[in-house]
């Protein structure tokens, strides 16, 4: 199974530890990730509120990178994945905008590969049974909370996966790991995205709301798909506990390092210790770095 | 608000109102004012207008009000008011059309979020990619919040989230005449 591989910025900065766990649990579950050479930056929401044209473009170039291959494309990022998605989809569906996109990039796109989120390739491609056999080390009474957020599920008609209202794909994952999936009301409500940086007074209260929802329903830790929710939910964690005066101490995981500690990988190597809310005291508190015969009896 | 006479803001903005419909793709007619967009809305609570008073201010030809306000530009384009839409009706898109628009006649309430659209923008230009320590950096000097997110400025830096240095892409310049093209053949993509 070969994917063209769509990092995105954030992927080679802030989001550097998806980039590691994401291309280390692909190979380790036999996906061939080829990553787009000289890829650009996909525009983001800085690119569709300003310009429609360029907002298309701007992806298309990378999709035809990837289709000159006859490569499907495979996106971490979940925001990434949404203007991929749309611009793939826009160029398939309509003559006029694929002639503009194709003279704007001055290349040949037909918008023919796919475009999918590498949760969906991690979930539908590979099979249930196929993730519980490489598990050796199941993050046994781990409660998390599989945060979706905006983009990987919405809009339907783009995303084309899983449930908008109350996604399951990552918390089946989840538990195919071993981990108890919790139940909360906040795992398609969106972080606010830039507004953390650009409009904090809007932005941060989005984020509060999240962590509260999470902690309420008894999560030890949140599970995500995309680098911006990251960043807002575990980099802004601090300033907003200080701000509202409570503390919530709940770790962020990429999807992808939690597959990939299932799997054997050490915390460092998954780059869990990059986070900002450091997630070891939970993971040694339940034991969960060791082989389960060697764990403590009671955790 | 003050009172005003409906059949002729309606006559004077259905020009207006005509080209949002076409360049979004919705017709504003499609909307019965249910208001389940604004119920789900995560950013309601900080707009001016709401996403359904939006809608009525286009289906009104309120032009002004529309271009003025500061709801086009704190739509997080989450796409919650799409999914949940009993008409289907891509809201989001008609924010961002609105914001297009408010944009080229110089209506930028919300400075700072436009000013950080531009600099992410111009890093995209210049790089092929985001260049995320030059972008905050230069947000923050030009938006006046010098010591804006500084604390976490060491912490990123010592755990490899963060290069001082912009990394340029082998591209050719095929990003920068990507923008030249564009900037040529008008935003328009239909």
């Amino acid at each position: 199974m070969k994917f063209a591989y769509y990092p995105g910025c954030s992927l080679n900065a802030t989001g550097i530890e998806y980039n590691v766990s994401a291309k280390a649990v692909a190979k380790h579950l036999g996906i061939e990730l080829w990553e787009i050479p000289e890829w650009n930056c996909c525009g983001a929401s800085a690119a569709h509120n300003t310009d429609h044209l360029l907002a298309l473009a701007l992806p298309a170039r990378n999709l035809a990178i990837a289709e000159a291959k006859k490569l499907d494309v495979a996106v971490p990022c979940a925001a990434c994945f949404n203007r991929l998605k749309s611009a793939q989809q826009a160029v398939k569906h309509s003559v006029a905008t694929k002639e503009k996109v194709n003279k704007a990039i001055e290349m040949d796109y037909q918008g023919s590969n796919e475009v999918k989120a590498l949760l969906d390739v991690m979930t539908s491609a590979i099979s249930s049974d196929m993730v519980k056999e490489k598990v050796v080390r199941p993050l046994n009474g781990l409660k998390a909370a599989s945060y979706y957020g905006c983009l990987l599920v919405r809009p339907p008609a783009v995303t084309q996966f899983d449930d908008p209202e109350d996604p399951q794909s990552m918390d089946q994952l989840m538990k195919n790991i071993g981990t108890d999936a919790v139940d909360w009301s906040f795992k398609v409500e969106c972080c606010g995205a830039g507004h953390s940086t650009a409009k904090s007074d809007v932005g941060l209260p989005m984020i509060d709301s999240i962590l509260a929802d999470a902690k309420v329903n008894g999560a030890e830790c949140i599970v995500t798909a995309c680098p911006l929710c990251m960043l807002n939910l575990d980099m802004r964690q601090k300033e907003i506990e200080k701000i509202n005066n409570k503390s919530y101490n709940l770790p962020i995981f990429y999807f992808t390092e939690l597959m990939g500690l299932a799997f054997g990988y050490s915390a460092k190597d998954m780059g869990v210790t990059k986070h900002f809310v450091n997630p070891m005291p939970l993971l040694e508190g339940k034991d969960l770095l060791k082989h389960p015969a060697t764990r403590r009896d009671e955790v | 608000m003050e009172s005003l006479n409906l059949s002729t803001a309606l006559s004077q903005g259905r020009g207006f109102r005509d080209k949002i419909s076409s360049l979004s793709g919705v017709n504003f007619t499609d909307c019965y004012q249910c208001g389940k967009c604004t119920a789900g809305c995560p950013v309601a609570f900080a707009m001016d207008y709401t996403p359904r008073q939006i809608m009525r201010l286009m289906q009104l030809g309120l032009k002004e009000e529309a271009l003025k306000s500061h709801s086009i530009w704190l739509c997080a384009s989450c796409e919650t008011c799409y999914a949940r839409c009993p008409k289907e009706i891509d809201l989001a898109k008609v924010m961002e059309t609105i914001r297009i628009e408010a944009k080229e006649m110089g209506y930028r309430p919300e400075k700072t979020i436009d000013l950080f659209n531009d600099l992410f923008l111009a890093s995209v230009e210049k790089y092929g990619r985001v260049h995320e320590m030059s972008l905050i950096v230069n947000f923050n000097l030009k938006s006046g919040q010098l010591f804006k997110d500084v604390g976490m400025g060491p912490q990123m830096l010592q755990k490899g989230k963060i290069h001082l240095l912009a990394e340029k892409i082998q591209d050719n310049g095929a990003v920068k005449r990507i923008f030249e093209n564009v900037r040529n053949m008008g935003g328009d993509a239909e």
